[in-house]
């Protein structure tokens, strides 16, 4: 492996995203020969999901954070030695052009005027991963409450906690795995907070069954929670977060089968930072302003359709892992590697074609189970913040809807700003889908999937003759 | 138990960054806002309407809440910034009037 500035050189595949599908797919790819542009924004290899220290840290054992850490090993070491495939880090594609050729993806590298890179390739792939789902509640704003993912990502890359006493909350597997990496780095963790019962997963039975080693991977959480007294909160939600300056407490209430919030069942619980989260949504903006079919998941997300080889509905685009809905590291892992093969024009390997079809009817189970309840509105107060960057109050997104006559969430943007921000609406696009009473699962649009200097906008072809 | 110990870390000696005018360590390897995490600090940005506190929320340069000026340039995001020795950090007031940092 190459750590390429190489810009003009044509590709037979140019993999976005360096996460477990992304890693899987450059492997297979330089395995049957395709000469293979490993993009990805990050400054190292491993995507989100095998996020880790830098060097400098010094972590002889990284893989006391990781599940699974022995596949990115074994996938790091086999790209190192793949003459075949350049990894470009640090790379932010913002935009995906289909020529008569083949692909040019424009990609920044950072904010000075001409630090542009356009790389050509003649089949794409989007492994882009996914982004944590936020559903707002009262002092969710405050300095110390973070996503759930968040609190992973910092620990995972930086070795740092947001605080001491961490309540863990929201919905979805990742909070097991938050909960049990915060207490296994000393934190206490005096609640996790479930708004399902996982009774849902009751429902697949047969598929659980399938997946022996998602149950496992369940059980070790679980064995590692209770040996640290970690209380498992079911239906229940974080309604509101207290402080001033900073979290110091958060009240818990139970929900209904809707998520409803039960008066009189609130209970008050201390803690200097709160992890939360609600699931992940599929990161597919590239694909989408490419015009790309999606699906709605189960818990109203949209994901990308794609066919039995990974074949997204644009010609010459592919797609793995998250990006085809939510379904974590060992599904993102096979499908890579089917994704690769279809690109090689090669028969799909057995091996990939099974695990895809288990870890797939997983992720359909997970998801609904962990399905937001259509009630969960009802903890969100009018003085609520729902869009952090512009500061829109929930009484603002309802009035839009009540009031004024909004029917959907891109009126409801127009009309109060909500999602205009620097976020793009990554943060409150879900919760304001849901309170405009709009379709959910709706793909957002973003014609540009990450900010870009307006001189390297304005630059043609790449070239950098734009002085400042 | 820390997450140091847990991973068994031997980091090189610490730099030296300045947050609001005061001295705060940061290992190599680390972000900005990973030394500001390890210091106790959790808020480096006052809103533009609302004029409230805000940090780190997303971790992973999503969510832009963790925006600051750093060396006289607003906007960074401190979960995407190394911490090199010498920053200086202040706490960024509103917009910052300056371009966003990718």
């Amino acid at each position: 492996m190459v750590n390429s500035r190489s810009e003009r050189v044509g590709y037979d595949l140019a993999v976005i995203g360096a996460g477990p599908a992304g890693l899987a797919a450059a492997d297979a790819a330089a395995g049957l020969g395709l000469r293979v542009a490993l993009v990805d924004a990050g400054s190292r290899l491993g995507g989100q999901y095998y996020r880790h220290p830098a060097p400098e840290l010094g972590a002889a054992r990284p893989d006391r954070l990781h599940h699974g850490w022995r596949t990115f090993e074994w996938l790091r070491e086999r790209l190192a030695a793949a003459p075949l495939v350049d990894y470009l880090p640090g790379h932010h594609v913002w935009a995906a052009e289909r020529g008569a050729d083949g692909w040019t993806l424009q990609a920044t590298r950072g904010p000075e005027g001409g630090d542009r890179v356009a790389v050509e390739a003649r089949a794409v792939l989007l492994a882009t991963g996914a982004y944590e789902r936020q559903l707002p509640f009262p002092g969710w704003t405050l300095p110390g409450v973070v996503s759930a993912g968040g609190a992973q990502a910092m620990l995972k890359s930086g070795l740092v906690l947001p605080g001491r006493r961490i309540v863990v909350a929201g919905s979805g597997p990742l909070l097991l795995a938050a909960a049990s990496s915060l207490t296994a780095a000393g934190a206490r963790v005096p609640a996790i907070v479930e708004a399902t019962g996982y009774l849902g997963y009751a429902r697949g039975l047969p598929v659980l069954a399938g997946n022996p080693g998602k149950l496992a991977e369940g059980a070790d959480h679980a064995r590692r929670l209770l040996r640290h007294g970690v209380r498992l909160r079911l239906r229940s939600a974080v309604v509101e977060a207290h402080g001033s300056d900073r979290v110091t407490g958060v009240t818990v209430a139970r929900l209904d089968a809707r998520w409803k919030p039960v008066p009189g069942t609130e209970r008050r619980i201390a803690c200097d930072a709160l992890a939360v989260g609600h699931g992940l949504v599929p990161q597919i903006d590239l694909a989408v302003e490419l015009g790309a079919d999606t699906v709605t998941t189960a818990d109203g997300t949209a994901a990308l359709r794609v066919d039995a080889q990974q074949r997204t509905t644009v010609p010459g685009l592919w797609a793995a892992g998250e990006t085809c809905g939510v379904g974590g590291a060992d599904l993102a892992l096979a499908e890579g590697v089917l994704a690769a093969y279809s690109v090689a024009q090669r028969p799909a390997p057995a091996k990939e074609l099974a695990a895809r079809r288990r870890r797939r009817a997983f992720a359909a189970l997970m998801a609904a189970a962990h399905a937001p309840g259509p009630d969960w509105t009802g903890w969100v107060t009018d003085d609520t913040d729902v869009c952090r960057c512009e500061e829109v109050p929930a009484r603002a997104v309802r009035e839009a809807v009540t009031e004024l006559g909004a029917a959907d969430a891109r009126t409801v943007k127009l009309l109060t700003r909500a999602g205009m921000g620097w976020c793009q609406g990554r943060m409150c696009g879900p919760a304001v889908a849901c309170l405009s009473g709009g379709p959910l699962g709706r793909p957002d649009s973003r014609p540009l999937s990450c900010p870009v200097p307006l001189a390297q906008l304005a630059e043609q072809d790449g070239s950098s003759e734009l002085s400042e | 138990m820390d997450p140091l110990e847990l991973v068994g870390a031997e980091p090189g000696s610490a730099r030296s960054i300045l947050f609001d005018g005061r001295a705060v360590a940061a290992l190599p390897g680390q972000t900005l806002a990973a030394a500001l995490w390890a210091d106790g600090v959790v808020a480096w940005r006052v809103t533009r309407v609302g004029g409230r506190p805000r940090g780190a929320f997303c971790g992973i340069g999503q969510c832009f809440d963790c925006l600051a000026t750093v060396n006289g340039r607003p906007n960074q995001r401190l979960c995407l910034v190394p911490a090199e020795d010498g920053d200086v950090v202040t706490t960024q007031e509103g917009h910052g009037h300056g371009e966003l940092a990718v």
